[in-house]
């Protein structure tokens, strides 16, 4: 179980890492998501491993429990994440149909900058 | 309990939904709210100034007892930030308003109070994925102002702006889980309880949790190896919002502050020393490249921008000590420079467009030359860190601060040269576009051509660079008493015991 775990996370944040290092948008959106995941799971594994436990104490007898409390830190996780995923595609989209270019890195960014922000094309 | 600590958080996050769904399409109404918020934020920051110069208090959500519910805490220092950011946020506003920056997209108001609740909440909150949490607020809605009124070059900047945060937000979790892993909380209180116990040689996974949530905060605070982004950013940026992110990379030097010192802080076996070795040199070099940026600089944007990356190297070597007295100089320091690089940004908007661009380039001298050059002059003496304005008396508690032998030539080296470059940028920018341009203007007025004429800045467009001016000519001249008031925050930030039992210790404190 824990070798389970432990290597999905790990072949999904070297993923999401690769997919970044890519420097294009698209690749970048693929990769923060998979980043995503990883942290997600990794999150739940930081309460122990447990399986077909209830995430209570039980009043009734001494019966084990899985922590809560990574749970609802996952949730707030997938939220947020979620959230930001969609904010970065329509700034990934915007990027893209202004310049006609989906890489992240800028070049001539040194260049003359008029009031509005509009690049001179260089 | 006092309500009052919720309240600078409440009112942002009730203000901003009304303005972006009812508002939207009245400007007048938008900005009379956003206005009418920031004021009131203003007014309660002042309060809770006042009231946290006593005991540190603390607020239970839900009167849920620590560290089973979230707290706010407030203390010297928490009240200090949430006034600076607070008085930063009306002065940036009033100039978004002045000079219409605010009509040029949608949405300015609304994403400009989450901002502020983002803010103030990370500033208050005494639970470290609360924190998360606030970070990611401010962080959505600094993605929106970023990329305010659009632009080729502004929505690429932004598009690395957001995905170098998000990777950043990313890592956080993972520190945050590392943390709770070995230690089952996530109340800085009772996080700083957990960490005395742990022995040194059972310490791996929480210092890889320190380092983690070092790189994360760096990465805010635009500190070496991670302070990349900044300078595209903010050089992109709507010019009031670049002044308003002044305030975002203190979040990341106040973080550093509170986590670093008071649960991986001095006293604690498991990571004694381990964050001022890596913080240190990580600040150098940050002094370095704000430097070498300013000289290099061939926009007026560009070189502000990385006078505040140098300016933050400053203000991380001093917190890099981890002791009270570079905690002081730092704070000190802390305020200025947010100010500083506010007053320089909110200027450089005006100037900007005067002009017609910001490259740093001889043209014919503008309408109001003579007014630009003075307030030009004044923030960049402010900025550079000399006299008589309050940079000077910040670099000098710095130095002062750093006296350790070991670290003495390279502290106080890259602080003085550093300095000494940003000096000579800021002096040849200067000199290219207020004084050699009046040369050029009378060329052009003798052969007839005047170059373009643009109506003059008005009073009320001015008004809020000059405010800006006017803190750091206060924080000068009152610089005794802040310092002393500053000696109490760093003491508190100081006494771990003191802060544990006003969070832990909750008693009948929560009844009321």
């Amino acid at each position: 179980m824990e070798i389970v775990v432990a290597s999905s996370v790990g072949a999904l944040t070297a993923a999401g890492v690769y997919l970044i290092l890519r420097m294009r948008a698209f690749a970048s959106i693929l990769g923060l998501a998979l980043l995503t995941y990883a942290v997600n799971v990794f999150l739940f594994a930081s309460g122990r491993l447990a399986i077909n436990l209830p995430p209570i104490l039980q009043p009734y007898g001494d019966a084990s429990y899985t922590d809560p409390l990574p749970q609802a830190l996952v949730l707030t996780a997938i939220v947020i994440s979620f959230g930001m995923t969609a904010v970065l595609v329509m700034v990934a989209l915007g990027a893209y149909l202004e310049s006609d270019d989906d890489r992240l890195d800028m070049d001539g960014t040194d260049q003359g900058l008029d009031h509005d922000g509009e690049g001179k094309a260089p | 309990m006092n309500h009052w600590i919720i309240a600078p958080v409440i009112l942002p996050a009730l203000l901003a939904p009304v303005i972006g769904f009812v508002m939207r399409r009245d400007i007048v109404l938008a900005r009379t709210a956003s206005l009418f918020g920031s004021v009131a934020v203003l007014a309660i920051a002042i309060g809770l100034f006042i009231v946290a110069g006593g005991e540190t208090q603390v607020y239970y959500l839900g009167n849920w007892p620590a560290p089973f519910g979230i707290v706010l805490v407030l203390d010297r220092l928490s009240a200090l930030l949430v006034l600076v950011a607070a008085l930063l946020a009306l002065i940036v506003l009033v100039h978004a308003v002045a000079t219409g920056w605010d009509n040029r997209g949608r949405h300015f108001h609304a994403l400009f109070q989450f901002q502020m609740m983002g803010i103030v909440g990370a500033f208050l909150t005494g639970d470290i994925f609360n924190l998360f949490v606030f970070f990611e607020i401010l962080l959505i809605a600094s993605y929106g102002l970023m990329i305010h009124s659009g632009g080729r070059e502004r929505m690429r900047a932004g598009l690395q702006y957001v995905v170098i945060n998000l990777a950043g937000s990313t890592l956080f979790l993972f520190a945050l889980g590392v943390l709770y892993a070995t230690t089952g909380t996530l109340n800085i209180a009772d996080l700083a309880v957990r960490l005395q116990e742990i022995p040194a040689d059972e310490a791996a996974l929480v210092r890889v949790a320190a380092m983690l949530l070092m790189i994360v905060f760096a990465l805010k605070a635009a500190l070496f190896p991670v302070q990349f982004w900044l300078p595209g950013t903010y050089a992109n940026a709507p010019a009031p919002v670049a002044a308003l992110f002044a305030i975002m990379t203190k979040v990341g030097a106040y973080a550093i502050l509170r986590v670093h010192t008071l649960v991986f802080g001095p006293g604690i076996e498991a990571t004694e020393g381990l964050a001022g070795d890596w913080l240190f040199p990580g600040a150098i070099v940050t002094i370095a490249i704000g430097a070498f940026g300013v000289l290099g600089a061939r926009r007026l944007m560009p070189l502000i921008a990385f006078s505040v990356v140098g300016s933050m190297g400053t203000l991380m070597v001093a917190v890099s000590a981890f002791s009270p007295v570079g905690t002081t100089a730092a704070l000190y320091y802390l305020v200025h420079s947010t100010f500083a690089a506010a007053a320089l940004f909110l200027l450089a908007d005006l100037v900007t467009r005067a002009r017609g661009a910001d490259a740093l380039a001889t043209r014919p001298a503008t309408v109001q030359n003579g007014l630009f050059a003075a307030l030009f002059f004044a923030a960049a003496i402010g900025m550079a860190g000399m006299p008589p304005l309050s940079g000077f008396l910040g670099k000098l508690l710095v130095l002062d601060a750093l006296r350790d032998p070991a670290t003495i030539t390279w502290a106080w080296g890259a602080v003085l040269i550093g300095s000494l470059l940003t000096i000579v940028g800021f002096a040849r920018a200067g000199s290219t576009l207020f004084w050699k341009s009046t040369a050029v203007g009378a060329d052009a007025a003798a052969t007839g051509d005047t170059g373009q004429a643009h109506a003059p800045t008005r009073g009320t467009e001015v008004a809020p660079t000059m405010a800006a001016l006017g803190v750091l000519a206060v924080i000068t001249v009152l610089a005794g008493p802040l310092t002393d008031y500053l000696d109490g925050t760093t003491g508190q930030l100081f006494n771990r015991e003191g802060y544990v039992t006003s969070v832990l210790g909750t008693g009948s404190e929560g009844e009321e």
